[in-house]
């Protein structure tokens, strides 16, 4: 046993400390501690909650997959292609699609699924703040997304996920109800946020400064700082749609004297920033992948971090940029161009950094890196298009056509899903103590590559030659487009297909992990696979921050004897604490 | 060089679509390039330091001040750049010279309709002279639409209860393609029509041979100018003639016969029904539609719409 | 280091009751952010349709009852207080000055809920109603149906905030009147507390906005 010198601004606290070595098999872990489902659909247990998440997202990512799949086939031909799929049919299909994808998997994937399970284990905390709140959260998402889709289906709701008034105060179907679905599911993604803030401030381990944190915690902090000042302003604003066709409120409708275009306005100030809800938490994913992968020191650390913090911030600033042609007054359009320019620079600076990150590095290209490179390149494609349509004058002729639902497709999907496919596969060791097959997972990376590839590099080009998005008929001319497209989708689907069969097939087979199999530095790394109950046996201690490559792996394997000493105390470990010896 | 322009764009034809495809080229031709460079260094990168052994160590590089700027700066002035063009782009598409030709545009689901100022109109086409600026001024009858023609990079939503509008000028003779680009509805995607570019003694020709409203070309029976009413007001998007089964019913063999109504009643088809159903659509609705088609009250004139009820009874 | 982490009231996840206090603080305070943004989206549409129609509010205004507007605010501002010596009351442990204190806040609230219940049954009365179900004619102005759209939407869901309040308050009553908080833990006090004074200061930017324009 050992002490280490441990200084609190001027005063010196003595901390013992000692060494541990994960558990490479531990025979309790948090999936076998209790059995049944009833143990799982009342735990409190963060790791547990992550799961019952990906549960949820998996379910809805199938289903919107396949609406897609529907919505492609169907653009086949122009005019009627599928026998039972009118006009009215397909508008809701696409409605469908959009809300699913973004309400009920783009937003709550990574940080509700990746977020939940692996934040608290970085941060060196047992849990999150508020576990019951986390289990209440998950509620809330399952009965607002079964209502959700429930009411779409039955009530037949064809306006488009963006909900634009005056038609969907004047539309048929059962909008009110879909409007108070998404409100229940926003409040899951507040109360997640509130959580997330909380347990980063809160729930750090002793010596687990600023400036030693994850950049997948810096990045899931600017996500809930989205998450807590936008969704609020989609609430009200759904809530106001609801109550414009229950009590003819009028306040969009101009009919009763209302604005409609106040009504996009408010809908854009929070769905703007929601697009950096989806991707600022995949840019704290590729961060993690990036260094591990490539066994190296972060390279610009603060200028990753603080880029996510710049991009939650201005992103609140650049609504107005879907609405160029909603006839707002021209100097509106054109700041909101200006500042749309400016979030483009923060996310350059991350591509530059972590491009720099990869220099001189000891490079494994393992599938979670090959994701991480898939992403470089599609989000690279988004972001450089984004700066298209950031253009006021380009975006006029591009504005709702499918170069725009290309470019954010090749966002959305391109960044945020290779993201959260990166740190699935980073994490999965993590998750089940289990490894994936990597040969087919290799395979699948490069099927989902090019099937996304041959889907969305057409529509860039009909897009761009007029073809507006959300038609079910449209011109000859632009048949050939739609066809390499529709197969491009089916190539994409068997990709996500097979990642869905080899990873069901490593639950049942798969060889066992390691607790360490990445040899990273990162304190999830440090404990058992699949984790234990709570985590951690002793608090741990940091000494040096996630990417310390150059530093004894040892030096990450330091926990306290007795609880006590959260970060908020303000107790930092110095680093010159060599001092501290194993007691074997 | 104009490689972008050449495989993306539509052909140029107004007089802003020019400076439009030179700015769409640059910004592309920068985005390819950039593209490129990322691509090589990556690839660079994992065939260079490919991991050799897993007891590799790699150099503690932690920062670098001078690069963190340089690729700041060097991207925020390009974009700047960009920025600048574009804000001028913008002026040139948004400025309508003076003497700008005005057309007052009517939006309804699910059809364009122009009216000129000598109290011509037109559904679906809209006619104007060659080389000659044209100021559209544009007002929406029901929910939000968008008026898009790709040939000369214009779009401009069109929302009810406030007027917008949008300008071009289209130097040569010849047709393009409008859409619909806000969605709408059921048939959003029919809701295309088409800019028929006149030169300018044919323009004036047609303006005045169709000054008043229109009224019945001597040369056409009821019926026939019936079935050109359908098709400019494109009833059709809805109502099929050959008894296919659209959004609304279809007219084939409808006149004289009995419809059972979604209030369970039933009604015989004749001429008022049909009239009441053109004005007030929504008064009987037949069982199994929806009440989605707009009242044409105030759109066409009785002398129209008895037109229209003639053609309807040649359908058998 | 004080060994004080054993005791009951801390979740097994947290080191100590200091940073379980300090969470759920720090929790409730992010979450008033959130409040403060859910009503800013209705005061956004407030102050654009002002602009638009400044007129339309004065006028629209004056059927506003000011008196009844004051004593609302004097009773919510006034239960601010009790709910503050709730809160002191805990601190130092005295179990009957915090139900004595809670008691009178809830009073307060109902007393607010009333009033409100008679200025909304008045204009009902009137054919004051929201948008499109307006149908009074004493003001001459086309949009007077859009302010008080905003008017029902705005002071509602402030008075379902109170409603809230009032079912939070009746919680910590009967939690209370069981001894469950002393001077080691008062958490759930302190951070309903929290909430109801910003449920009392948004009512204090309600007033003025709708009550006393000139």
């Amino acid at each position: 046993m050992a002490t280490a010198e441990a200084s609190s601004g001027s005063n010196t606290k003595k901390l013992q400390v000692r060494r541990y070595k994960p558990d490479e098999r531990a025979e309790k872990n948090y999936i076998n501690i209790t059995k049944g489902i009833w143990s799982w659909l009342t735990t409190l247990d963060h790791k547990r909650i992550g799961l019952l998440y990906l549960a949820g997202i998996s379910l809805f990512f199938a289903v919107g997959g396949i609406l897609a799949l529907l919505v492609r086939m169907e653009l086949w031909t122009p005019g009627p292609t599928l026998g039972f799929l009118t006009a009215d049919g397909y508008n809701q299909m696409f409605t469908l699609h959009g809300a699913i994808m973004i309400f009920l998997f783009l937003v709550p994937s990574v940080p509700a699924v990746l977020g939940n399970f692996i934040m608290p284990i970085q941060l060196g905390a047992k849990d999150v703040a508020f576990p019951r709140l986390n289990l209440m959260s998950w509620y809330l998402y399952m009965i607002g997304a079964i209502g959700t889709v429930y009411v779409i289906i039955a009530g037949g709701i064809d306006t488009g996920w963006t909900f634009y008034t005056p038609y969907s105060s004047s539309t048929g179907g059962a909008v009110t109800a879909m409007t108070f679905g998404v409100f229940i599911i926003g409040f899951s993604s507040i109360l997640t946020g509130v959580n997330f803030i909380t347990t980063i401030h809160k729930m750090r381990a002793p010596g687990l400064t600023w400036g030693k944190l994850p950049l997948f915690c810096w990045g899931l902090y600017a996500t809930s700082i989205i998450q807590i000042l936008a969704t609020p302003v989609l609430a009200i604003t759904l809530l106001l749609v609801g109550m414009e066709r229950i009590l003819g409120v009028g306040i969009f409708d101009p009919a009763l004297g209302g604005d409609p275009v106040l009504y996009q306005h408010f809908f854009w100030f929070y769905s703007h920033p929601a697009v950096y809800i989806m991707i600022v938490p995949g840019f704290g994913i590729v961060s993690e992948v990036v260094s591990t992968f490539s066994k190296k020191t972060v390279f610009g650390y603060w200028a990753i971090a603080l880029s996510s913090l710049a991009i939650a911030f201005i992103g609140f600033l650049v609504w107005g940029h879907h609405m160029f042609t909603s006839g707002q007054a021209s100097l509106a359009s054109t700041i909101f161009s200006f500042l749309t320019f400016l979030v483009g620079i923060p996310t350059g600076i991350k591509m530059f950094n972590w491009l720099a990150t990869m220099h001189k590095g000891s490079i494994s290209l393992q599938t979670p890196l090959l994701y991480v490179l898939g992403f470089f390149f599609l989000f690279l494609i988004g972001g450089l298009t984004g700066i298209v349509l950031a253009t006021i004058a380009l975006d006029i002729h591009l504005h709702d056509t499918y170069y725009v639902v290309a470019h954010f497709h090749f966002v959305m999907v391109g960044g945020m899903v290779m993201a959260f496919l990166a740190g699935l596969h980073y994490w999965w060791p993590k998750m089940f103590g289990k490894m994936y097959n990597e040969t087919l997972a290799k395979i699948a990376c490069g099927l989902i590559l090019l099937g996304f590839n041959v889907t969305f590099l057409p529509q860039f080009v009909m897009g761009a030659q007029g073809m507006p998005r959300r038609y079910y008929n449209y011109l000859e001319q632009f048949t050939a487009y739609h066809q390499v497209s529709t197969v491009g989708a089916f190539i994409l689907g068997a990709g996500f297909f097979l990642v869905l069969i080899y990873l069901t097939h490593s639950l049942i087979k798969g060889k066992k992990a390691g607790a360490n199999p990445w040899n990273s530095r990162a304190m999830e790394w440090q404990i058992a696979s699949p984790a234990p109950p709570h985590n951690f046996e002793h608090t741990p201690v940091v000494i040096h921050g996630p990417y310390d490559y150059h530093q004894p792996m040892e030096d990450f394997q330091l926990g306290l004897i007795q609880n006590g000493h959260s970060a908020h105390h303000g107790v930092e470990v110095q680093s010159d604490s060599e001092e501290v010896e194993a007691e074997e | 060089m104009d490689l972008f322009k050449d495989l993306l764009l539509p052909p140029a034809k107004s007089t802003v679509a020019d400076n439009y495809d030179q700015l769409f080229e640059f910004v592309h031709m920068s985005s390819l390039l950039l593209t490129i460079a990322v691509l090589a260094a990556i690839i660079y990168f994992i065939i260079k330091y490919r991991r050799k052994s897993e007891n590799e160590v790699t150099p503690v590089i932690t920062h670098n001040n001078a690069l963190e700027i340089t690729w700041s700066v060097v991207p925020l002035v390009l974009v700047l750049f960009i920025f600048g063009w574009g804000f001028q782009v913008f002026l040139d598409m948004t400025s309508p010279p003076d003497d700008a030709y005005e057309v007052q545009v009517t939006a309804q689901k699910w059809l364009w309709r122009f009216q000129y100022e000598n109290g011509a109109s037109s559904t679906g086409e809209l006619h104007v002279p060659a080389d000659r600026p044209v100021r559209l001024v544009m007002s929406s009858n029901d929910v939000i639409h968008s008026f898009f023609v790709p040939d000369y990079r214009i779009k401009q939503d069109v929302v009810p209860g406030r007027y917008t509008s949008v300008w071009f000028n289209a130097p040569e003779t010849g047709e393009s393609t409008i859409f619909c680009t806000e969605y709408c509805g059921t048939d959003h995607s029919n809701m295309t029509g088409s800019v028929v570019v006149h030169e300018e003694d044919e323009f004036e020709t047609w303006l005045a041979e169709n000054a008043g409203g229109g009224t019945k070309p001597d040369d056409l029976t009821p019926a026939e100018w019936g079935e050109q009413l359908v098709q400019e007001n494109a009833c059709n998007t809805c109502h099929s003639t050959d008894g296919t089964e659209l959004t609304g019913p279809t007219w084939q063999g409808k006149f004289g016969s009995e419809e059972p109504l979604s209030d369970g009643s039933t009604v015989t088809v004749d001429e008022n029904y049909l009239r009441e159903s053109i004005l007030q659509p929504g008064a009987h609705i037949v069982q199994g539609y929806d009440n989605v088609m707009p009242p044409y009250q105030g759109v066409l004139s009785d002398e129209q719409i008895n037109a229209i009820i003639e053609y309807i009874k040649t359908l058998k | 280091m004080a060994n004080h982490s054993t005791a009951s009231h801390v979740q097994h996840h947290f080191v100590d009751s200091e940073q379980q206090f300090d969470s759920a603080k720090m929790g409730m305070w992010i979450f008033l952010v959130t409040e403060i943004l859910f009503f800013g989206g209705l005061f956004a549409a407030y102050i654009i349709y002002r602009a638009w129609y400044p007129e339309l509010y004065t006028m629209a205004s004056e059927e506003l009852d000011t008196l009844w507007g004051g004593v609302n605010t004097i009773v919510l501002i006034g239960s601010s207080l009790t709910v503050a010596m709730a809160i002191k009351s805990a601190q130092l442990n005295q179990k009957k000055g915090i139900i004595i204190n809670l008691g009178i806040t809830i009073a307060l609230a109902c007393v607010f809920m009333v009033i409100k219940y008679f200025e909304y049954t008045h204009k009902f009365h009137l054919g004051i109603f929201p948008g499109e179900f307006y149908t009074y004619e004493g003001i001459d102005h086309p949009k007077a149906n859009i302010f008080f759209s905003l008017y029902y939407m705005m002071t509602g869901l402030h008075g379902i905030h109170v409603l809230v309040g009032i079912g939070l308050m009746i919680w910590l009553l009967i939690k209370a009147s069981k001894g469950a908080f002393h001077s080691e833990y008062y958490t759930p006090v302190e951070i309903t507390g929290l909430y109801w004074h910003l449920v009392d200061i948004i009512w204090i930017f309600l007033f003025p906005l709708f009550y006393l324009i000139d």
